[in-house]
């Protein structure tokens, strides 16, 4: 390690690994402490652009949590978040770069949209077949999409960093080609609005009932996150399969000596991420924009997710707040000018946070003079 | 404590010292690894510098050679006090060590190795000139080489000559060799032998590392001995000293061969392998019709050079890599070419070379690392979920009963010291009741209690009736604890030899030598015959 | 339809990839592997255009491109050269950070108007070559000749020099370099600069020369991602690196001119009469980059020969053990 020399009697630092757990506290004092630092840094730039930070912040949180319609907004931009993190979560738990989750996650609302669209299912459907018949086509199109890279990974050792990326573009091209040449309504570039039957039902379909939800949009996709996170911590920490991933995710040497196929598993888990992030996809075009359009399913939530994964240490949880916090800087980030800000902020984030695992692995020790 | 054995009483005082480390003290984490420790090397010497795996022989030249930095105490090369930052300092200095792994960049060629971190040539390469300089260098000290070979492409041998050429290239005057024989076969062992005396004869000095006694003795002109961080003997004249009493100062006490073996009683044939082919990592043939068997109730030993074989023959076995000819039958169901996870369903237990990148996940804990044998079962899985309560209380239960000393199992395994680790691979694969185990260097690294507790927890095996097979390069290890050895060279096995435990025969260990050697059992016994009649 | 005017725009759109995977190369010759190159080629179009708007010289522009992309790399190399962190994610987070810098910064610049782009020339007696001439020596931009000295430099660069010795140790065996005294933590920080300065040049390349102007994120579209793919392609040898650089320019021309002609190959063109179908042409290119690494990883696994062994993994000096 980077031993400074301690010469004379002068303080120096010392860079020491870690020979012991540290403090459950400490890892989220840290990341918390990245965050702050990282807000920091965003408010040197903005203002180094000609922003004003404080106000930039401060409209932040105004526009994200200052009241109970502005929280559902929030909460209804957390919920892709929440699904597109977790696709994350389980393939980066196995050290599968998944960065194609916005593929598979735009698949996924195509997937959802077809049966709509195609039709598979007539319009008059009572919503208790549409949904879960959407939410199945959801994930078997972000799970084909997944599928794709992973066997790739598998059979050919082909980087799934590379061809998952790759996917997305793809992804792209393919909706494209069906809400422009198929499915347009009136030669503009998005299909005709789904029917009610095909929406996820909202807080504010119940106003009347609860006069208190009225104009709220947070909708059942919130519901399926936080199940989909459940299960998913279920999987990881309390089942076979998880433990098979977590191994292979430390160390697939061992794994393999444990015998367990690395092939299968990385298909699988591909595929599970793939679904995932499909399933965040129907949850979008299902609940908030009710009809195939590219512009507001490929806004990013796959790579947002990434970031979330990463901040909650992959812990899928841990996954349901950050994507909360995550879902207002999108929110406000819409009326911040310029418009890059909030991707800027998420990267300054994403930076902080990774350099701030330093501090986990090793302890810096300030040493008094010579030894 | 002994006192150590000093030189000063000899009369070799006068002879100028070439370097000197005075009180050299180097921690590692929870480690002294020397504690105050002096040395002298003598210009024109072959110093010999003994001791134990993990003693802190490699750790001291390590400092000498500029890769460390010594906590405290000096270090005077001609009388004057360096500082290294560096093992380029040390090179400046004119020390430089030749490592146990090789510092070579397979890719590149042996020319382009040498001429790493060169200031000459400046900036265009030119290698055919100096490829010619190397040759010639490579011929004065008898290094036979050829300098446009890639690294990949040389054996064992060749890549350590290319290591010295290196060294003499920057012109040292002072060469640490780290263990250099581990990874030789006995006949350039000779011409490792003859290349050090051709140094010594042209002024230069030479510090040889090792653990084994007959080496030090043969080559080395004096013999410092260090046992845990301490100087036990310094300088001692090779010629002064009986074998017994070097092995006497690096163990500390007569040597383990006290151990409690019960005469054997070995049953039917467990492991069965019949003409096994396999292929290196790099494709080149590593296995070439390998046979041998595994009764229950007996500890079945593989001597040999590292290298010639052993890792891929676990590995086949285990069922990580391809048999390309021949099978591997347990209990008479073939092993070879299946999954792993069939070999471990049919009671095949397996202590990995390398335990901290094939036989544990560092980042989990100590429970999730106690399981990956077994998760697949109940108690530990039920309906494909785990329950983390039996997992936790199986954690525990192993904890106590092989002393795995660690705060709780929630801790993760890369916090655990080698020894510790062991333990808990140990308790993993034991407590599957295997009926046949095969370890491969299960007491590397280790220290003295901790090799003993593995040995202790072998014969136990043996015991209990399972079958072990005993891969390792120390050929004591094996002959205290096999009933039989096999010894492979090359991919093949050069012959089977029975070990009697009451007595450690001299001419036993002679043959196995011989085929280390390359010589099958067969010839040797012919020439036997030959030589008495 | 001409394919030698399409393969002569394909040389110059290959040209972008050309800088950028070769930056790549430098870097994870060294053992860095720097997945921001999409982000930092957004930095160098961004800060070309805006210095060449700003200032009128398109020279200056490039500098700045490549001083700053270099400048934003260098995040990257402290992160995962001296804090040892996942060199994946923090490329990722690499990415994020220059798209986002290049939006705030590049606010309102698509509408700045036009600027004065670098030269485009032939050169005299290679240009009258029939059909080379004309594709790789006629009115190309300055960048695409600096592209053409650039790949046998680079090779040589690598092979048959001191620093390329070097460079190659680092990557390889950094322990074994370090031990000879080269200083593997400043040789990597140098290369990821030459890695930052290089994918500079290629979105200078696009905002000057290729494809004028500021496109926020289209700008790129997705060119630093198939330049990554592109050096697993080349088994990072430049010259192969250039083969596939220019082979990928020329198929995303033709996929542009495509749809031109009524008759393609004296059949009706189906790109012509159905428009929709240039969104399958559109994803050619991504699924053409996804198809050559599965040629180039199957050929590395059979002559088992692969990434620089070093690359991706921290370098801890001096621990027990390697």
């Amino acid at each position: 390690m980077a031993e400074s020399k301690s010469i004379k009697q002068k303080l120096s630092f010392r860079v020491e690994p870690r020979l012991n757990e540290p403090p459950a506290w400490y890892p989220s004092v840290v990341s918390f402490g990245a965050i702050i630092v990282a807000l920091i840094l965003g408010g040197v730039l903005i203002s180094l652009a000609g922003g004003d930070p404080f106000r930039s912040y401060q409209h932040i949180a105004k526009a994200s949590f200052g009241d109970t319609g502005v929280l559902s907004d929030t909460i209804v931009k957390a919920t892709p978040i929440i699904l597109a993190a977790l696709a994350c979560s389980v393939a980066f738990r196995m050290k599968l770069w998944n960065i194609g989750a916005e593929g598979q996650f735009i698949m996924g609302a195509f997937g959802a949209s077809a049966i709509v669209l195609a039709p598979v299912l007539p319009a008059e459907t009572s919503r208790w077949i549409f949904i879960p018949v959407m939410m199945i086509a959801g994930m078997a199109a972000g799970a084909v999409w997944g599928f794709i890279p992973g066997y790739l990974k598998a059979k050919f050792n082909v980087s799934e960093i590379i061809s998952s990326l790759m996917l997305n573009y793809v992804a792209i091209a393919w909706v494209n080609f069906w809400i422009f040449g198929v499915w347009t309504e009136g030669g503009f570039q998005m299909s005709p609005k789904f029917p009610d039957g095909a929406w996820l039902p909202r807080l504010a379909d119940y106003a009347k009932a609860f006069p208190i939800f009225r104009g709220l949009t947070t909708h059942l996709g919130l519901v399926i996150g936080i199940v989909a996170a459940i299960i998913i911590w279920f999987i990881i920490f309390r089942s076979r399969w998880g433990y098979e991933i977590r191994l292979i995710g430390d160390n697939p040497h061992a794994a393999q000596y444990a015998g367990i196929n690395i092939t299968k598993n990385t298909i699988l888990v591909m595929m599970l991420s793939g679904a995932l992030a499909g399933l965040g996809g129907m949850s979008e075009i299902a609940g908030v924009v009710h009809r195939l359009q590219t512009a507001p399913i490929a806004a990013g939530y796959g790579f947002t997710g990434i970031i979330v994964a990463w901040l909650a240490k992959l812990n899928p949880l841990a996954i349901i707040f950050v994507s909360v916090l995550f879902g207002a800087l999108i929110l406000a980030g819409r009326e911040i000018q310029p418009s890059g800000i909030p991707k800027m902020i998420q990267g300054i984030i994403l930076v902080c946070l990774i350099a701030s695992d330093f501090l986990l692995r090793y302890r810096i020790r300030i040493v008094r003079g010579e030894e | 404590m002994t006192d150590p054995i000093s030189s000063t009483a000899n009369s070799s005082s006068q002879v100028p010292l070439i370097v000197e480390m005075r009180g050299i003290v180097k921690r590692f984490p929870g480690v002294l690894a020397n504690d105050h420790v002096n040395f002298e090397l003598q210009r024109g010497e072959i110093h010999g510098l003994l001791g134990e795996n993990g003693a802190g022989k490699s750790t001291l030249m390590n400092v000498l050679a500029g890769l460390y930095h010594q906590e405290a105490g000096t270090i005077l090369v001609n009388g004057e006090p360096k500082v290294f930052s560096s093992p380029r300092d040390a090179i400046k200095s004119g020390i430089g060590m030749v490592h146990q792994h090789f510092m070579l960049v397979p890719s590149q060629t042996v020319t382009e190795n040498i001429l790493l971190g060169l200031d000459e040539p400046r900036f265009l390469l030119r290698l055919p000139e100096y490829d010619l300089k190397i040759a010639e260098l490579g011929e004065r000290f008898g290094l036979k080489v050829d300098p446009c070979a890639k690294i990949w492409q040389l054996s064992v041998g060749e890549q350590q000559r290319v290591e010295i050429l290196k060294m003499l290239y920057r012109g040292v005057d002072v060469l640490i060799m780290d263990e250099p024989t581990a990874v030789l076969a006995p006949q350039e062992i000779e011409g490792l032998f003859i290349t050090l005396r051709a140094m010594i004869a042209q002024g230069k000095s030479v510090i040889f590392i090792s653990h084994k006694l007959q080496e030090v003795s043969a080559i080395a002109d004096r013999v410092s001995v260090l046992r845990r961080g301490i100087v036990t003997a310094s300088g001692v004249s090779s010629k002064g000293v009986s074998r017994q009493e070097l092995a006497r100062l690096m163990v500390g006490r007569d040597v383990i061969f006290a151990l409690d073996k019960k005469p054997g009683k070995p049953a039917g044939v467990v492991l069965n392998a019949i003409d096994v082919h396999a292929e290196s990592d790099k494709g080149l043939p590593a296995l070439r019709g390998i046979s041998l068997n595994v009764r229950a109730g007996e500890i079945v030993g593989v001597a040999g050079v590292a290298g010639n074989g052993q890792s891929e023959l676990s590995q086949v076995i285990a069922g990580m890599r391809k048999c390309i000819k021949g099978q591997v039958l347990l209990n008479g169901d073939m092993v070879s070419n299946r999954t792993t996870l069939f070999g471990i369903q049919h009671g095949m237990a397996y202590i990995p070379e390398d335990r901290t990148h094939v036989g544990s996940a560092p980042n989990l804990s100590v429970t999730d690392n106690v399981i990956m044998k077994n998760y697949r079962k109940p108690p530990i899985s039920k309906n494909g979920l785990l329950d983390m309560k039996a997992a936790t209380k199986l954690a525990n239960e192993l904890k106590s009963a092989y002393d795995i000393i660690v705060p709780n199992v929630s801790t993760p395994v890369r916090l655990l010291s080698g020894g510790n680790l062991q333990r808990v691979i140990l308790a993993r694969e034991i407590s599957g009741l295997p009926t046949f185990m095969v370890a491969v260097q299960p007491t590397r690294g280790l220290d003295v209690g901790a090799i003993e507790g593995v040995h202790r927890l072998l014969l136990a095996q043996r015991e209990a009736g399972a079958a072990v097979l005993l891969i390792s390069e120390e050929l004591e290890e094996l002959l205290s604890l096999c009933d039989r050895i096999y010894v492979i060279y090359e991919g093949k096995i050069m012959g089977e030899v029975m070990v009697n435990s009451e007595k450690q025969d001299e001419a036993l260990i002679d043959t196995i030598g011989q085929m280390m050697t390359g010589t099958p059992l067969d010839q040797i016994q012919e020439e036997e015959i030959a030589a008495n009649g | 339809m001409d394919f030698t005017i399409i393969l002569q725009a394909g040389i110059a759109s290959g040209t972008v990839l050309l800088f950028a995977t070769l930056g790549e190369l430098f870097a994870e010759r060294s053992g860095v592997m720097n997945l921001g190159v999409e982000g930092m080629m957004l930095i160098g179009a961004m800060s070309a255009f805006s210095t060449a708007i700003a200032t009128g010289n398109p020279w200056l522009g490039v500098l700045v491109a490549m001083f700053f992309a270099g400048l934003i790399s260098q995040i990257h190399a402290f992160i995962v050269i001296t804090l040892q962190a996942d060199q994946v994610v923090s490329g990722l987070s690499l990415t994020f950070v220059g798209t986002g810098i290049s939006l705030v910064l590049g606010e309102g610049l698509s509408k700045a108007g036009t600027v004065s782009l670098l030269p485009n020339f032939s050169i005299p007696l290679l240009a009258q070559i029939p059909i080379l001439g004309k594709i790789f020596f006629t009115d190309q931009s300055i960048l695409v000749y600096v592209g053409y000295l650039f790949v046998p430099l680079a090779w040589y660069y690598i092979n048959r020099t001191r620093p390329g010795l070097h460079l190659r140790a680092v990557g390889e065996y950094p322990s074994a370099a370090d031990a000879l005294g080269i200083n593997v933590f400043r040789m990597r920080y140098f290369y990821v600069f030459v890695g930052g300065m290089l994918a500079g040049l290629a979105g200078a390349t696009i905002s000057l020369a290729v494809s004028p102007g500021w496109f926020s994120e289209l700008t790129t579209g997705g060119q630093g991602w198939i330049a990554i793919g592109l050096v697993i392609f080349a088994q990072w040898d430049p010259i192969r690196a250039a083969i596939g650089a220019y082979a990928f320019g020329a198929l995303r021309r033709l996929i542009l001119d495509i749809q031109g002609p009524l008759l393609l190959l004296g059949f009706d063109n189906p790109f012509y009469y159905n428009p929709y179908l240039g969104f399958f042409l559109q994803m050619l290119p991504y699924l053409f980059t996804v198809f050559v690494l599965v040629i180039g990883s199957r050929e590395a696994m059979r002559k088992r020969i692969g990434a620089p062994a070093a690359l991706g993994n921290p370098y801890v000096r001096g621990e027990r053990g390697k």
